[in-house]
């Protein structure tokens, strides 16, 4: 049970309240530590050699000449490291793909890591790994999924047998009844392409074994649960053995800085070399062997409606080429699971999930883990009906929308939405883009030949982290708990220290917790200090993943302010001769209720609890005054039955995006001169943050559905593999983006908050999609491959009349 | 093969020893102690490794320690006030919390330095020319414009000389 | 992506840079702005054994101007350049395309001779140097030789300079007096600041009637270097470049054009860009001439 808030929306201080994050101080000041700003003494630096196949056979590895170079210190291979070594966590259950951090045998796609130098520095392993001669002899390979498929297809692990990591279907609901009985159906086909939201700063990792203490410590710019188990692991050593320092800043990460490969390899060498060992990767090293690529989908809807545009049933298969390493990845088709229906009272849904593996760099977990490409084909489906029926897109949506009355609603896949009120964020969107001039304005824009429409998404961001996707997707892993912990101090000051066990990478969860912790002890969170631990000395939880922390960390901070708040009213009551019912707690206070001029300040209360034992409560025999506060995540708990029906998240924060955009018809460049996002993530505890999010999250969203792509030649080599060839949106491609805001609290958390960590994501590409196919459908035309890029939307409008 | 070099970095003199093939952004991380420059990319198109050199915002890892012999850079640690203060623009990045990360932010200060030094009262389509070789990946750049207009008019109200152009 | 191993000079004078590269054979290389070259060091696709270093030298830097001809030396500093009154007034093509270039920050380093040396096809100041027919300076121990624009550039990252010569100054055309001078240069790329993927460059100068007596065009992204449209300007000169005109006229360097596909574009995309993109610059470049004129014409009435 979360503990609930003792302030609400009326008496608030510090929640709700704009205030300066907390953490922003020391990057503005260029005071950050980031792991690349980590040194330790005697620390070498490890470079890479990567593979120019697709897949091949490793033959021989000549080293000599490399280590006879001043300065490099060891040269290891991947059969030496998995000699020694257990396989990397594999999400599904798949026993016969074993992946590690070098190439074993064989190597399973370009830019695959095989050879790892140990060097000085990194220059001059950079050098030694150009002197290394590796013998391949070229494999059979597969890059296009369809054709991984094909039980013919050569395997890319050949111990599993197939490329098909996963495949199941789904059935929730009468899907049959309800395809045959409605009046209408469509299908489509629809393309999410290969992108990732790539941090500006690399992986990066240093790892150093202690042996006086057996620890090998870690400092990584990481986001990831379960790392120090994962570790321990592959190593093969006691989890208590690993200590992953929590308070490194992270450049970024959005879901894909999970480097368990690069701190396997780190670990092992700083073990084995006695010396602290240092791998960040460069932006070549990263963009194609980091295994940090998201996504890559082939969609295949279908849905069932009447006459008035209500959607009764939908089919959705979905295609994901996971590439050579597996990883998490495939567990990012289950997560959809919890929202399948989207905003709409849909009645039923057969999900088709297929996992395949091809000879491609490896995909991770990326924000929103599989939700976003879900919301393109769950808004493209409404767009049809509407289009189909002649009707409004935006009438359509509000007749399927789940209504405000209907909270909490129940969807065929067994979750549970917590609360909304989509009819009113529509509307809130529809004010802020002053709606009727925006079609005015693509209407007139339309007049004079431009090419203009404007696009609509209703998309929901599930939040919070039950994470129940891992015993649907793996019958073998039976986890039904997903914990978050804050651990608060007062000292004998009166000082309030916090202690989360997590890494934060831009959410701002020092603010977050101290906001709390603030609001729920009536003292200034510029006041409270926040620290970060580590995988050792950290209580248990499940780091930012899947939009959590403000309902995890939020709820379990209250928690612990809570039983520091109880304790402070034990104390003070008998420091002020009465029981605790005669005592108020207030802003950092106890005082008499009777006679409000008697009170004892926190301060005070401490003192007493750490040094005045005379002065305890009788029956209180614990000193200080700290708290730890574990909590389960709501509705989290049970296993899924057998038809795959389970609560996963258990908070749905949802938005409105209206944007408008033009095509230039000669070149295809699309420009967004409007965009307007109205958003309830319920109660925001940190205004500017959430604004951030939602805004970011937008930006990540233009880049996917834009400009981004992993692009592949049949060779399987990776064309777009640096920033030269990868675009991102700059400054002059995401528009000045306006929100507007609504709160429907969650009755599940400590102050009514749900996610937005993962924002603007989740409904962006959705939005821009719509627009673009708006501004095309006057001419009968559609684009459902994203990335839209420029040189597509032009082919598709090469012969479409210009008028005048 | 090595070569020495004498440079001013936020206005103190530095020399140093150093191999032709070391990137001015290596230098200033590595061997002047200043980490607040970041590496993003490495091929000069992120701008995490932007600096000022003779006054003028410039990408550090595209060039050698070696060419900066004889020239004055200013990094994020020399954008404070005289008095060791933040500077305005600094205080600005805060004040509508233009970041998230952090990793892009001490560029993104250069920038806007740069932008702002020459060019007082911009227009929100100047500052987002100014920023547009900067890439940020957590803020979706609204924040970031936001924060480059407010520290504009606030200067304009009270100009202040940033340390780093000192000596 | 560090660079290998290499031996630094810091040049002082021309003749030392001349020096060291005849006696390197092939194995130096000159560094400028390094916005291109350091990134390929960076990636060791480049790995000269020397590097020498012109940033220094005082005679490979400034701009000059005669009647007929503004030089800009190599080392000029394309932010330099972009401030230049002289280039802004003699060269109103080059002041619009250098914009283009790059982002501010890589303008601050980049300069206009290392630009052109570095052989990039799509890079905008080679394009504006083949729109107008410039010419460049290339000096060694042999002596001095001059080329035209259109015979430098030779490919992809290919120039006719030999291993042992160094571009001294570019020598650009000033328009001819007497004409109203439009200009356009108009790219598309993956995304701003980004090298174009199709861009075109396009000087117009009408007479007092209107009449089109002075027209340098050229496109770059649909052949290995840019190409300029001689047969195009021939189609238009003497007209008042009317719309069907143009669209006619700008058809006419499809036959030039030689475009490859790549991960950004195809090359029936840039085929097709390429002459769109023109004949619209063209239009362009003609309404901004005429209100040029007509803002003179203002003038001399007040």
């Amino acid at each position: 049970m979360t503990e609930l808030s003792m302030t609400g929306p009326s008496n608030r201080r510090f929640v709700s309240v704009k205030r300066r994050p907390k953490e922003d101080g020391r990057f503005i000041s260029g005071s950050g530590r980031f792991v690349g700003d980590i040194k330790r003494p005697g620390m070498l630096h490890i470079a890479l050699v990567t593979s120019p196949y697709p897949a091949a056979r490793i033959l021989s590895i000549e080293t000599g000449a490399a280590l006879a170079l001043p300065g490099v210190v060891a040269i290891l291979d991947g059969a030496a490291l998995a000699a020694v070594s257990n396989p990397l966590a594999n999400a599904v259950h798949t026993p016969g793909v074993r992946c590690y951090s070098l190439a074993n045998e064989v190597v399973r796609y370009v830019g695959e890591w095989v050879v790892a130098v140990v060097a000085e520095t990194r220059t001059l392993a950079e050098d030694a790994a150009e002197l290394i001669e590796i013998d391949y002899e070229a494999l059979p390979f597969v890059v296009d999924a369809e054709e991984a498929l094909d039980p013919t297809a050569p395997p890319v692990h050949a111990a599993h047998g197939s490329n098909v990591l996963y495949h199941r279907t789904f059935t929730w609901g009468p899907v049959a009844e309800d395809f045959a009985s409605q009046p209408n159906q469509l299908s489509f086909d629809l393309r999410w392409g290969r992108s990732a939201p790539i941090p500006v700063e690399t992986f990066g990792v240093v790892a150093e074994w202690d042996a006086g203490a057996e620890i090998l410590e870690v400092w990584a710019s990481i986001q990831m649960p379960s790392y120090g188990e994962q570790i321990s692991g592959a190593l093969g050593i006691p989890f208590n053995q690993v200590r992953a320092h929590y308070d490194v800043d992270v450049g970024g990460s959005y879901g894909v800085k999970r480097g368990i490969k690069h701190t396997v390899l780190a670990g092992f060498l700083a073990r084995k070399l006695g010396r602290a060992v240092r791998l960040v990767e460069d932006r070549l090293e990263n963009m194609v062997g980091g295994d940090m690529h998201g996504p890559d989908r082939e969609f295949r809807v279908a849905v069932a409606f009447d006459d008035q545009g209500l959607v009764r049933s939908m089919k959705l298969r979905v295609r994901e080429d996971v590439g050579g390493h597996t990883g998490r990845a495939p567990f990012q088709l289950g997560k959809p699971v919890s929202a399948i229906v989207g905003a709409y009272q849909i009645n039923s849904v057969e999900y088709e999930a297929i996992a395949v593996s091809t000879n491609k760099t490896g995909q991770t977990a990326v924000r929103g883990f599989g939700m976003s490409p879900t919301n393109v084909a769950i808004e493209t489906a409404i767009d049809k009906v509407a289009r189909q029926l002649g009707l409004s897109r935006l009438v359509v949506r509000q007749r399927n929308f789940i209504r405000a009355d209907q909270f909490p609603y129940l969807i065929p896949s067994g979750s549970e939405y917590d609360s909304g009120d989509y009819h009113t964020v529509l509307g809130k969107a529809w004010d802020l883009a002053q709606l009727d001039r925006l079609l005015e304005r693509r209407d007139a824009a339309r007049r004079v030949g431009k090419i203009a429409g404007i696009g609509f998404a209703t998309c929901l961001e599930p939040g919070g982290g039950n994470s129940a996707f891992e015993p649907l997707l793996n019958p073998k892993n039976e986890t039904t708990t997903w914990p978050e912990s804050c651990v608060i101090k007062v000292d004998r000051t009166g000082g309030i220290t916090a202690i989360i066990a997590t890494s934060t990478s831009g959410q701002g969860h020092e603010t977050l917790a101290a906001t709390i912790i603030g609001e729920e002890l009536g003292i200034d969170p510029n006041l409270i200090r926040v620290l970060h631990s580590d995988t050792l000395s950290g209580m248990p939880g499940n780091t930012p993943v899947a939009s959590r922390m403000a309902i995890m960390l939020g709820g379990a901070a209250t928690g612990a302010a809570g039983i520091i708040r109880n304790k402070a009213i034990r104390i003070g009551a008998h420091n002020l001769s009465c029981v605790p019912d005669q005592v108020a707690y207030r802003d950092g206070v106890v005082f008499r209720l009777d006679d409000p001029s008697q009170q004892l300040t926190l301060g005070r209360i401490a003192l007493i609890a750490h040094r005045e034992f005379h002065n305890m409560p009788p029956g209180m025999a614990e000193p200080g005054l700290q708290a730890v506060h574990v909590l389960q995540v709501p509705k989290g708990g049970s296993l899924p039955t057998a038809d795959g029906r389970v609560q996963m998240y258990p908070c749905y924060s949802f938005s409105a995006h209206i944007v408008y955009a033009e095509i230039d018809r000669l070149t295809g460049k699309v420009t967004l001169p409007d965009y307007v996002i109205a958003h309830d993530c319920g109660t925001v505890i940190n205004p500017d943050i959430v604004r951030g999010m939602v805004i970011g999250g937008a930006a990540h969203g233009i880049g996917a559905a834009l400009y981004e792509e992993f692009t592949y030649d049949d060779t399987g080599q990776l064309l777009s593999g640096s920033f030269v060839d990868y675009v991102m949106p700059s400054a002059l491609e995401v528009p000045n983006i306006k929100l507007a805001e609504h709160c429907t609290p969650s009755p599940l958390t400590s102050h009514g908050q749900k996610g937005v960590g993962e924002g603007g994501y989740l409904g962006a590409p959705a939005a821009v999609t719509s627009a673009i196919n708006d501004a095309l459908s006057p001419f009968n035309l559609e684009c459902l491959t994203l990335p839209m890029r420029a040189s597509l939307l032009s082919d598709l409008l090469v012969d479409t009349e210009t008028l005048r | 093969m090595s070569r020495k070099i004498s440079l001013t970095v936020n206005g103190a003199a530095l020399e140093a020893v150093v191999e032709p093939r070391l990137t001015l952004v290596d230098f200033l991380r590595d061997q002047a102690g200043l980490t607040g420059t970041h590496v993003g990319c490495e091929h000069g198109v992120c701008g995490a490794c932007s600096v000022l050199f003779d006054g003028a915002p410039i990408r550090s890892c595209l060039m050698f320690a070696v060419q900066a012999d004889g020239h004055a850079m200013t990094t994020v640690e020399g954008l404070r006030d005289e008095d060791g203060s933040l500077g305005v623009l600094q205080d600005s990045f805060w004040e509508t919390h233009a970041l998230q990360c952090g990793y892009c932010t001490p560029g993104m200060l250069i920038a806007a330095e740069g932008l702002l030094s020459s060019n007082p009262d911009p227009t929100d389509a100047e500052i987002r020319e100014a920023i547009a070789g900067n890439l940020c990946r957590c803020t979706g750049y609204v924040q970031i414009v936001e924060a480059i207009r407010l520290a504009a008019a606030r200067r304009r109200q009270q100009p202040v000389t940033p340390m780093g152009d000192q000596g | 992506m560090k660079a290998a191993v290499f031996d630094y000079s810091r040049a002082e004078s021309l003749d030392e840079v001349l020096a060291i590269l005849s006696d390197a054979g092939g194995e130096a290389r000159i560094i400028a702005g390094g916005q291109s070259l350091v990134a390929m060091m960076a990636m060791r696709l480049a790995r000269p054994e020397i590097l020498i270093d012109i940033n220094h030298v005082e005679a490979l830097a400034g701009i000059g101007t005669t009647s007929a001809v503004v030089t800009i030396r190599a080392c000029t500093r394309q932010a330099a350049a972009e401030k230049s009154v002289v280039i802004a007034a003699d060269i109103p093509l080059l002041a619009a395309a250098l914009p283009h270039v790059g982002h501010i920050q890589t303008r601050n380093r980049g300069t206009i001779g290392g630009s052109l040396a570095h052989g990039d096809p799509t890079a905008e100041i080679l394009l504006t140097a083949m729109a107008l027919r410039a010419e460049v300076v290339l000096a060694s121990t042999h002596g001095i030789r001059n080329l035209q624009i259109a015979d430098f550039g030779l490919g992809p990252m290919q120039t006719a300079a030999a291993d042992d010569e160094c571009l001294t100054e570019i020598r650009f055309p000033i328009p001819p007096l007497g004409l109203s001078i439009g200009t356009v240069v108009d790219e598309i790329s993956p995304k701003a600041g980004d090298y174009a993927v199709v861009g075109v460059a396009v000087e117009v100068g009408l007479d007092d009637a209107g009449i089109c007596r002075h027209l340098r065009l050229a496109a770059s992204g649909a052949s290995p270097v840019p190409v300029s449209a001689n047969p195009v300007e021939a189609a238009l000169l003497g007209s008042t470049l009317g719309s069907a005109d143009v669209a006619g006229a700008a058809r006419l360097l499809d036959p030039l054009l030689d475009p490859e596909s790549d991960v950004q574009a195809s090359a029936a995309y840039r085929r097709r860009v390429a002459v769109g993109m023109l004949a619209r610059a063209i239009e362009l470049a003609r309404d901004r001439a005429l209100d040029r004129s007509q803002n003179q014409n203002k003038g001399d009435l007040t």
